[in-house]
């Protein structure tokens, strides 16, 4: 038996998505209008995954969870103050400015950077977390990329739920086609697993695991290293918010039986 | 000049899935569209591709590449990014576009990193812009559309540049019409792959399906019935009606043969114990961290709230809503049709419509 799991969560954090959001032309590429002054939270993928994560260490003796997110400094400083409230970890934080027109490979290789640094990570025990998709870039490639960085080839994507066997082995739900999920069996650690929702609900806010986790949160901030994507990643041609607007039509008054008439029929029209 | 190199892996009875013929529909025009382009199959298989070789022998393809064995029936990230990275190689393609199925989905970005290349994931459309290739596809959760090159400006080289390449691209099912053409015997060139036992730490144990009582997104059917958090609130009487909801519901559901959505809002209710339509899970949520599904019509009941949300419902054709708030963001200039009325009345009597259509229809 394993004497516990170590587990590194990495998760970005995404514009407030009740924020209107207005893509502009940067210098190297569309970034989003007024982008600093948008409040942050944790993506919302990647925070069942710390919650899963915190779940998983609190079942698993000996295990820890590092979090590890890239982002401006006082963004992360920011929305640290809610998250360290919910599960207990140790922070490791890269500088930099990463939204949803970021390569997915350059940020894939400076959390990377930022995982192999981490003193006494131990791969023969390591579960990487995320979630499948950010709420950015939505693209599901950062954490597969990380993995293959990494040398993990165990990878699980739209993760709903971790069990593990009394012989160590991970039982992996995952989300497939059709509603269905695909049950595989893995031999234990190293993994990496990007969660969709798991089953877990968001945990309780715990001022006493907050004051602990921020303890460390100024001292990462303070150590991390910036991030410069590189220049040679793709090139956007033009990227806009949709402005299809429909001329609702908006029925008053009308008697319940007319509508369900008028829908029924609308319903069984080719 | 590209090689593009069509990826795509059999279904479990050794048929090429609609979304991988659509994605090769894709290829063929992107390869026509692209000066001395030239377009190769690469199929992942348990057993003998032949047949599904030669069911798209007529795509003009230059070559029929396939990797075939025990090991490659089912997915798992391990063998099948070994066998994308062997037919990637064995073709010597620059561009590999594949159906954005789960199973490539879960390991195609990692080949892309492995063969120190690039992926674009969840494309809603190829094609060539200045005579090189471009991406379309969403970003913030459906809220930005953005077309994206990996091609240098045309004045420096018409080519993407070789740091990016290969450059794997995964077209989102459903975005474009499947490739019809006439089968053709296929020359089937075999890629070997070793597979060892540390490409085997993880074993496929089955498939969970829903219970057959639970309803979720079914892709399949003609209409999304998105059910929202109102009809679990106080209604006229000053009462929640849970049961009620839910009987309508899924009443509706089973009429209509329509596929059940529900806001954020309303599945986190489930998720927390309440005692509300527990039939909700998150498998059914729709919005930003839920799904966007494509049916050809869609009826939100009791949904409230702005752009974030109404996401959810940006690719249903025809929408309507039953609301009793006319101003309400889902909506308002979103749906085509809003009726302000009480959702339980007007499912009711919906649901008797239709018991009733149903009747007359068998008798």
């Amino acid at each position: 038996m394993n004497s516990g799991y170590q587990i590194v969560v990495c998760a970005g954090i995404v514009p407030d998505p009740l924020q209107t959001l207005e893509p502009v032309s940067g210098p190297a590429g569309p970034v989003l209008k007024n982008e600093t002054m948008l409040p942050a939270i944790l993506d919302p993928w990647a925070a069942h995954a710390l919650y899963e994560a915190a779940h998983l260490a609190a079942e698993s003796p000996g295990s820890k969870v590092w979090l590890v997110s890239l982002g401006p400094k006082a963004k992360l400083q920011q929305v640290m103050m809610t998250v360290a409230q919910k599960a207990a970890f140790e922070f490791v934080a890269v500088d930099g400015a990463a939204g949803g027109f970021t390569e997915a490979h350059d940020v894939a290789a400076a959390l990377a950077e930022a995982i192999r640094a981490i003193a006494g990570l131990d791969m023969a025990r390591l579960l990487l977390f995320g979630g499948w998709e950010s709420a950015s870039r939505g693209a599901g490639a950062t954490l597969q990329m990380l993995g293959e960085q990494l040398g993990i080839v165990d990878q699980f994507q739209g993760v709903d739920e971790l069990r593990v066997r009394p012989d160590g082995a991970l039982e992996i739900l995952e989300r497939v086609e059709g509603g269905r999920h695909q049950l595989s069996v893995c031999v234990g650690p190293p993994a990496a697993l990007g969660w969709a929702t798991g089953n877990l609900p968001e945990p309780r806010n715990n001022p006493q695991i907050g004051m602990a986790n921020l303890r460390g949160v100024m001292p990462a901030l303070q150590r991390a290293k910036p991030f410069r994507p590189a220049a040679d990643g793709a090139r956007f041609l033009r990227a806009a918010a949709p402005r299809q607007q429909r001329e609702t039509r908006v029925v008053k008054d009308l008697d319940p039986a007319e509508i369900a008439r008028e829908i029924a029929a609308w319903i069984s029209k080719n | 000049m590209e090689t593009i190199l069509f990826l795509t892996h059999t279904e479990a009875d050794g048929s090429l899935s609609k979304a991988a013929l659509e994605t090769l529909a894709a290829a063929i025009t992107l390869r026509q569209g692209l000066s001395g382009a030239s377009l190769a199959v690469g199929l992942v298989a348990a057993d003998d591709a032949q047949a599904a070789a030669d069911s798209i022998g007529g795509c003009s393809a230059a070559r029929f590449l396939a990797v075939t064995g025990h090991d490659f029936a089912t997915a798992r990230y391990a063998t099948d990014a070994a066998a994308a990275e062997a037919l990637t190689q064995a073709s010597g393609a620059t561009l590999i576009l594949a159906p954005g199925t789960s199973r490539w989905a879960r390991c195609l970005a990692g080949v892309a990193q492995r063969l120190h290349g690039r992926a674009d994931t969840h494309a809603t459309a190829v094609t060539v812009e200045d005579g090189a290739p471009a991406v379309t596809r969403w970003y913030y959760r459906q809220r930005i559309e953005g077309v994206s090159t990996r091609a240098q400006r045309p004045a420096q080289q018409p080519a993407p540049q070789p740091a990016q390449q290969p450059w794997f691209i995964l077209l989102e099912p459903g975005s474009g019409e499947p490739w019809q053409g006439a089968p053709a015997h296929a020359a089937l060139e075999r890629v070997p792959v070793a597979v060892d036992d540390r490409l085997r730490r993880t074993a496929f144990s089955g498939w969970r399906a829903p219970r057959t009582d639970r309803q979720t997104i079914r892709p399949e059917a003609d209409l999304l019935l998105v059910a929202g958090a109102g009809w679990t609130k106080k209604q006229a009487d000053g009462q929640t009606h849970p049961a009620d909801a839910e009987r309508l519901i899924l009443g509706f559901l089973q009429l209509a043969q329509a596929s059940l959505g529900g806001s954020k809002s309303l599945v986190d209710l489930s998720g927390e114990g309440q005692a509300v339509l527990p039939f909700m899970t998150h498998l059914n949520q729709v919005g930003q961290t839920g799904s966007t599904p494509r049916h050809p019509k869609g009826l939100a009941t009791c949904c409230h709230g702005e752009e974030p949300h109404v996401v959810g419902w940006r690719f249903i054709n025809e929408r309507r809503a039953i609301n009793l708030d006319p101003n309400c963001g889902w909506a308002r200039g979103k749906a085509d049709v809003l009726y302000v009325a009480d959702a339980f009345a007007v499912m009711e009597r919906l649901n008797q419509i239709l018991a009733d259509e149903r009747q007359t229809g068998q008798a």
